[in-house]
């Protein structure tokens, strides 16, 4: 008899923990959440100092993935979502209640490379990129590269492509920007998506993965978040901008890329800024949402939610810089906090 | 025996025997009624499955049809998709996976069924039956940190270099290698399932009676004749079922192979070439999936998935029984 | 026999022998190797605020992962609880009571449904018990868990009972047991050791599950009430961990690796303790 009770009790253990927490919480306005991993590292912050501040608010966001936010958020099943691509206009119109789109944060890709000369930093033209995920351009050493970079010995190697293999918003912002500047591409590979038909290359999971694959791989070439590169201090390389000038990513060309054009951001605020007009614009560039119904039933919810947006867009801005993610530019926030009162 | 003298006091009382063979009989009856319906519980969730993935699939059967399973194309942009390539991936992954992990396996289980002392064997046991227990993601992590490069600086050029040059099968070992691709993939799926392999395999090669090995000794036979010609025949069903569960997990692995495999959708002869599967393409894009059609493509895959399983046990099992050559335990 | 014969089988048998010990050698190494890798890389990050605290955002130390030891307690706790019993008593129902067509289709779906990759069934799990009511649960976990669960059992415990020898049975029976009881006090008892290396073998591969939990238990940064609600698990962080940029968050994910090990090995040893106690008896 003792041992069928001692089992007894270690099954009771979990059941009996869950009462302990049970009892220590109620009030508590619980908010789930689900969308993009780009923006994961600052949402989790933001997350944990509202509620630190606010401790009957506990914001639960995970990070499925952006297309896993949206599915989600049209199928009920969380409160809002994220995404780092604005929604279609079809997604929109087939969801069955009004989604509203909020900027975040501002995030960059840069293109990363292992070349086994130990070329110093290269510049990339929007030409040369289009054409090495193209498979057109094949050889390092190739004209395209070798004249934005005079003075570096490229190779005579194959280039080795990475992507992702993951559908991911990374992507979503790579291919938008080869898509703006290269015909070819926009008609062989398509607009900008999560996930593509890669005419080359091979597939890393996750950012980690790609840079797993460049580092190890001679003679490569991948494309990773600007916050990755700079906390894992992987050297990336300079691309051209609109204006012709090659810029290095930063937190300034990034802001600059959104404000460069803030006058023409919609209302709704689903708009694209890689390749953005200006002289300082990183091209790589661009928002990240945060997808809120317009209309809320639970009244403590909406409460929560418009006063976490409001806090995000002014104490939560402070924290971007620190992890790596560009802030708002005060245009954008402005309109945005306007845009707060959407939300019924 | 003490199960025996616990039987024995329990004897119904005598009411009469017809009333006695009534309730013994009814008492079986339930049973098989219980564990009937158990049963019945497998099929049920089974077909339902079956049927949502059959459902949610429809609108990319019907815009594809029989073409899905030949076309080579996997494009979410232009909405065109095709199995084809994920197919292959699958098939060989799994194939590379199982010819490294049954006879690794199967000799673990031998040696340490048969010649390990039992604690050794027992405490051997133990920590392999943890290896299942490890997370696919850090057996892809493991696999990125030591087999990718293991095979892009070593083993590949030595594959290639050696029997790169045998004819004919030499085409399964040509360059480029970057160190991911389908026999990493392979390998890291045998390590996976090769635990499954020697727990079940050793537990049932345990319990092959000793008069069995004891027979053939006596007759003559060396260790090894007893086992491979007695002691493995016996147990043959148990360890055909070990292959089976290794064969199903290697199928449906997602992460670990994700990670190594190379993700390019494409055909290609070279082992050391990079790849893609089907549970790999669902893992990696359902997430983010956000066309209608994408989505039903990418449940098809799970779809077609399931055919090859079916086809594969199918096919196993015919093999099972043409093999029969007696000499195995009774059933 | 002619000698040369006689050192032939010899010879094999000397070769073959060792290299079964070779194999399990090499299999073995990779063992250690594995567990010397998680030990090397998550050891240095396992503290006493690893079991007892929330995860923290990055950046900030001190963080933990108290809810997702539970959570993945709680989770296998509903996968046992849901998928044990059918996956035994359908053993049973195969090795014991069976008809021939109807057992070969139970069999082969239960093969089919081993096949079946992780992420399908967390989907099959989604619109089954996450859809109808419009959010995530610990409870949809336990269902995707569950269902993983069976096919391993279903096998295991088959194999194993038709393992016991008839004359068993047979005596069981002369002495006026029905069937059920032969079963229940003889035959189950002598096949639980194989029984319960299965059902664990189960349990531990359900335990490092992630894809299945995506969009079923979904994931929490606090703790999780009830059985209703999204909830954390070990492999869940692991995955979140890993692919992040950052140096700390890896540690601890290397670290949830281990505890998991750690998770899986106790209750190994806890139910073979148990199991041998009663067998004592």
């Amino acid at each position: 008899m003792k041992k069928t009770l001692l089992v007894v009790w270690l099954m009771m253990l979990p059941l009996a923990l869950t009462a302990v927490i049970a009892a220590a919480q109620g009030g508590t306005v619980l908010l789930n959440a689900a969308g993009a991993t780009f923006p994961y590292p600052i949402y989790s912050k933001w997350f944990d100092v509202y509620h630190t501040a606010h401790s009957n608010v506990q914001i639960n966001y995970q990070s499925i993935g952006s297309g896993g936010g949206i599915r989600q958020l049209q199928a009920g099943t969380v409160d809002f979502g994220a995404s780092d691509g604005p929604m279609t206009d079809d997604q929109l119109a087939q969801s069955k209640f009004k989604i509203l789109h909020f900027p975040t944060v501002l995030g960059a890709v840069v293109p990363t490379y292992n070349i086994a000369s130990g070329a110093a930093e290269l510049n990339f033209t929007q030409k040369a990129l289009a054409g090495i995920y193209l498979g057109t351009i094949t050889k390092w050493n190739d004209p395209e590269i070798a004249k934005a970079n005079p003075g570096a010995s490229l190779p005579n190697a194959d280039i080795v492509v990475v992507h992702r293999s993951d559908g991911s918003g990374t992507s979503y912002i790579w291919t938008d920007f080869l898509a703006k500047v290269s015909d070819d591409w926009k008609n062989k590979v398509g607009k900008a998506a999560t996930s593509v038909n890669w005419p080359v290359g091979l597939g890393g999971k996750g950012n980690e993965g790609v840079t797993g694959l460049v580092k190890q791989t001679p003679n490569s070439i991948g494309y990773i978040e600007l916050i990755y590169a700079v906390q894992n201090n992987i050297p990336y390389g300079k691309v051209q901008n609109a204006a012709g000038k090659f810029v290095k990513a930063d937190l300034a060309g990034v802001t600059a890329a959104a404000s460069a054009d803030a006058k023409n951001i919609p209302d709704d605020f689903r708009v694209s800024i890689t390749n953005a007009p200006g002289p300082n614009v990183y091209p790589i560039s661009s928002f990240t949402w945060l997808l809120i119904p317009a209309q809320i039933q639970d009244a403590a919810k909406r409460e929560a939610i418009k006063d976490f947006l409001k806090w995000m867009l002014s104490d939560g801005q402070k924290f971007n810089e620190g992890l790596s993610y560009a802030q708002l530019p005060k245009e954008v926030i402005a309109r945005e906090t306007k845009a707060i009162a959407l939300i019924q | 025996m003490s199960a025996a003298a616990t039987i024995a006091h329990e004897v119904p009382p005598q009411t009469g025997p017809r009333a006695f063979l009534h309730r013994l009989r009814q008492g079986d009856q339930i049973a098989h009624l219980i564990t009937l319906t158990f049963a019945a519980v497998i099929l049920l969730l089974t077909s339902m499955l079956v049927y949502e993935l059959w459902i949610n699939s429809h609108l990319s059967r019907t815009q594809f049809g029989w073409a899905f399973f030949w076309t080579k194309v996997w494009d979410p942009n232009f909405d065109n998709f095709g199995a084809a390539p994920f197919i292959y991936g699958t098939l060989v992954t799994s194939a590379v996976a199982l010819v490294l992990a049954v006879p690794l396996g199967l000799a673990s289980a031998i040696f340490l069924s048969e010649l390990a002392p039992r604690k050794i064997s027992d405490i051997i046991s133990f920590l392999i039956d943890l290896l299942a227990a490890v997370p696919s993601v850090i057996y892809g992590l493991l696999g990125i940190f030591i087999v990718v490069p293991l095979m892009r600086t070593t083993l590949g050029p030595l594959l290639i270099n050696t029997l790169g040059n045998v004819p004919s099968l030499g085409v399964l070992f040509r360059g480029p290698n970057y160190g991911v691709g389908f026999l990493t993939a392979g390998i890291v799926l045998a390590i996976m399932v090769v635990p499954f392999i020697i727990s079940v395999s050793r537990e049932v090669l345990l319990t092959v009676p000793r008069e069995q090995r004891e027979a053939a000794l006596a007759l003559g036979a060396t260790r090894w004749e007893s086992t491979w010609q007695v002691v493995v025949p016996w147990a043959r069903a148990g360890i055909m079922g070990s292959v089976f569960l290794a064969l199903a997990r290697a199928l449906g692995e997602t992460m670990a192979v994700t990670m190594v495999i190379g993700n390019a959708a494409a055909i290609k002869a070279s082992l050391l070439s990079p790849g893609d599967t089907i549970a790999s393409t669902i893992a990696n894009q359902f997430t983010e999936a956000t066309g209608d059609l994408y989505l039903s493509s990418l449940i098809e895959l799970g779809l077609v998935l399931f055919l090859i399983t079916f086809i594969l046990n199918g096919l196993a099992r015919i093999l099972i029984v043409a093999t029969e050559r007696g000499g195995g335990r009774p059933a | 026999m002619s000698t040369v014969r006689i050192l032939w089988r010899k010879s094999l048998n000397f070769v073959m022998l060792t290299l079964t010990g070779v194999a399990a050698f090499a299999v073995v190494s990779v063992l250690f190797l594995i567990l010397g890798y998680l030990i090397w890389n998550g050891g240095t990050s396992l503290s006493w605020n690893f079991f007892t605290q929330l995860p923290k955002p990055v950046g900030e130390s001190g963080g933990g992962m108290a809810n997702a030891i539970v959570g993945s307690l709680k989770l296998l706790f509903l996968a046992a609880v849901m998928g044990l019993p059918i996956g035994l008593l359908t053993g049973v129902y195969l090795a014991e009571f069976g008809g021939k067509s109807f057992s070969f289709v139970v069999r082969y779906t239960t093969d089919l449904l081993n096949g079946v990759p992780s992420i399908v069934i967390g989907i099959f799990a989604y619109s089954l018990v996450v859809l109808p009511v419009k959010h995530f649960s610990a409870l949809a976990g336990g269902v995707a868990l569950g269902i993983m669960v069976i096919p391993i059992t279903v096998r295991s415990t088959e194999e194993f009972l038709r393992a016991v020898p008839g004359n068993m049975r047979e005596a069981a029976m002369a002495l006026g047991a029905s069937k059920w009881k032969t079963i229940v006090t003889v035959v189950l008892p002598a096949a639980s050791g194989g029984i319960l290396t299965g059902m664990l073998l189960a349990l531990a591969r359900v335990a490092g599950e992630t894809a299945p939990l995506l969009f079923t238990a979904f994931g929490n940064r606090f703790w999780s009430q009830g059985w209703g609600q999204p909830i954390a698990s070990l492999p869940v962080m692991i995955y979140t961990y890993a692919v992040a940029p950052y140096d700390d968050w890896h540690r601890q994910a290397w670290a949830a690796g281990l505890v998991l090990l750690g998770l899986v090995l106790v209750s190994n040893l806890g139910a073979r303790f148990i199991l041998a106690r009663s067998k004592a008896i």
